[in-house]
């Protein structure tokens, strides 16, 4: 797996990599992600896209998108980070690799408030359409919605 | 002819679908827009069930967060648990017992079992089959009595524990289950003879809801669905966790990705699933259910995601730690959720009553599409 990490960086100059403690892990910049994504599904096998979710880093003022790949059928797994700013959380949509981002992007966005650009249908899927706010973000208070404001 | 028709007036209508399904009442509808009968889109109105269980995982200490789990897949409470457990056992590198370790064999299988009893009665229910609910339900209420006997409850069980199970199984428990296993055969005979040997469900099923493989998997189809595509992809095998290397058994697998596969391949998982569940009783050694763990779990700032074979596919707990007393950040990546993001695309180009078909075959809950 250290190979594979290698070779990346070769072939994207702004990868960096890591083992973690479950399964390597890359941090890819954003302009680089499609690239990437695609090089891994096309040519290393990881054909599966197994999660995509966002974890906010308030305190270090960013956005961290996660996507977890897995090799169908062979069963390694794989972690892409893409650091964002928390301000303008912006990154390429995967829909054109693989339709199952369209609704875990959409509830990315939905609940962490990350734009997914190219993504063809990106409104809010678990909260009502006129809900403000983004509620997975750690400075979401509770009484910002419609419903028991103040 | 061809001019007659071109003078009637024709137009795309919208319809909400749904309920219909009986784990969707009130929490799913479909907005389908129809050509006459065929269904030209599909669009999944989902979020009345949403909990924001991801946000209260944030205000909850690990152990504290366990009975969350059980309401997500409400009829597999029993795997939701394990695959929560598993994930901080993993971040926090604990041990389990062993006698821990057969028992959550036991009672995951279980929950799978009783988790695609759920799916074959409500699917022949979902075609008037009224008749064949009966006896899938009836061995359904003895897991859930197994279940009882042991932790309490039936449904949301919170019976996992970092570090092992909550309890012991009492003494009633093994012949029960051996009771049971042995009543299994003649149940499956059962349901074959009312639902998947009948014509009439036959002519609904078969070559409905068509799914090749390769879209499957583009579209992140996991579990009984994605090996009824003609993939014996399985992560108990794929990525054994626990102690599933231990176990000898089948990855039953189908090749016509139609919903009538979808439903015949959970009777041949049923009966792998006892399979298992007959070694682990035939294994499983004495000794302590627990580990010794800390009474306030802190896991070592980090992260980890962890995925196991759920009962409807492959369930994913990305967790990340900041070295505190609560999760940091806690996503659960739900079979149901990706699964019923695929449903627009198996229906699409299908007929109205076919829509129907399609939305029992894939087996979805609610509580694990919200969250």
């Amino acid at each position: 797996m250290n190979k594979l990490i290698e070779e990346l960086k070769g072939l994207f100059p702004g990868v960096q990599g890591e083992e973690g403690i479950d399964m390597p892990t890359l941090v890819v910049p954003a302009d680089q992600l499609l690239a990437l994504m695609e090089e891994l599904k096309q040519r290393r096998g990881f054909n599966f896209l197994s999660d995509l979710t966002a974890v906010d880093f308030k305190a270090e003022d960013r956005i961290e998108m996660v996507y977890h790949l897995l090799a169908v059928p062979g069963g390694e797994a794989l972690r892409v980070k893409v650091n964002l700013s928390r301000h303008e959380a912006e990154v390429p949509s995967l829909t054109s690799l693989w339709p199952a981002a369209d609704v875990q992007e959409r509830e990315a966005y939905d609940l962490m408030g990350v734009v997914f650009k190219g993504h063809p249908n990106l409104k809010r899927i678990l909260c009502p359409d006129d809900f403000e706010g983004h509620p997975l973000r750690k400075d979401f208070k509770l009484n910002s919605g419609k419903e028991g404001g103040e | 002819m061809a001019a007659v028709e071109k003078d009637l007036m024709t137009q795309e209508i919208e319809i909400n679908m749904g309920p219909q399904h009986p784990s969707t009442h009130g929490v799913y509808r479909a907005l389908l827009t129809l050509d006459g009968e065929k269904v030209v889109k599909v669009e999944n109105i989902i979020g009345y069930l949403h909990r924001g269980i991801e946000k209260l995982a944030e205000d909850r200490t690990y152990t504290q967060f366990i009975p969350y789990t059980d309401r997500l897949d409400y009829l597999a409470g029993m795997l939701n648990n394990l695959g929560y457990v598993q994930t901080v056992e993993k971040l926090m590198g604990v041990e389990v017992p062993e006698r821990a370790e057969y028992l959550r064999i036991i009672m995951a299988e279980l929950s799978r079992i009783a988790s695609h009893l759920i799916m074959i009665a409500s699917m022949a229910l979902d075609l008037s089959g009224w008749t064949a609910w009966f006896p899938p339900f009836r061995e359904r209420e003895r897991i859930l009595d197994l279940f009882e006997m042991t932790c309490g409850s039936r449904l949301t069980v919170s019976y996992m524990r970092i570090g092992g199970v909550a309890a012991d199984i009492p003494p009633a428990f093994l012949p029960n289950l051996e009771a049971f296993l042995n009543d299994l055969p003649q149940m499956i005979d059962e349901v074959n003879g009312l639902i998947t040997g009948n014509e009439i469900f036959q002519a609904r099923c078969r070559g409905v809801g068509k799914i090749d493989l390769e879209t499957a998997l583009a579209y992140g189809i996991t579990g009984p669905n994605l090996r009824a595509c003609g993939l014996p992809f399985d992560l108990r095998k794929a990525r054994p966790y626990g102690i599933y290397d231990r176990f000898e058994f089948d990855i039953p697998v189908l090749n016509n990705g139609d919903s009538y596969d979808r439903f015949v391949i959970r009777l041949l998982e049923i009966e792998q699933s006892a399979r298992i569940i007959r070694q682990a009783m035939a294994g499983l050694p004495d000794g302590p259910v627990m580990a010794k763990v800390p009474r306030v779990i802190k896991p070592p700032k980090g992260e980890v995601y962890h995925q196991i074979e759920g009962a409807k596919g492959i369930l994913g707990y990305y967790l990340v730690s900041d070295g505190g007393n609560k999760p940091y950040r806690l996503h659960i990546h739900s079979p149901s959720f990706v699964n019923l993001g695929a449903l627009p695309k198996i229906s699409e180009g299908g007929n109205i009553q076919d829509f129907v078909v399609n939305i029992a075959s894939i087996d979805i809950v609610l509580g694990e599409v919200d969250r």
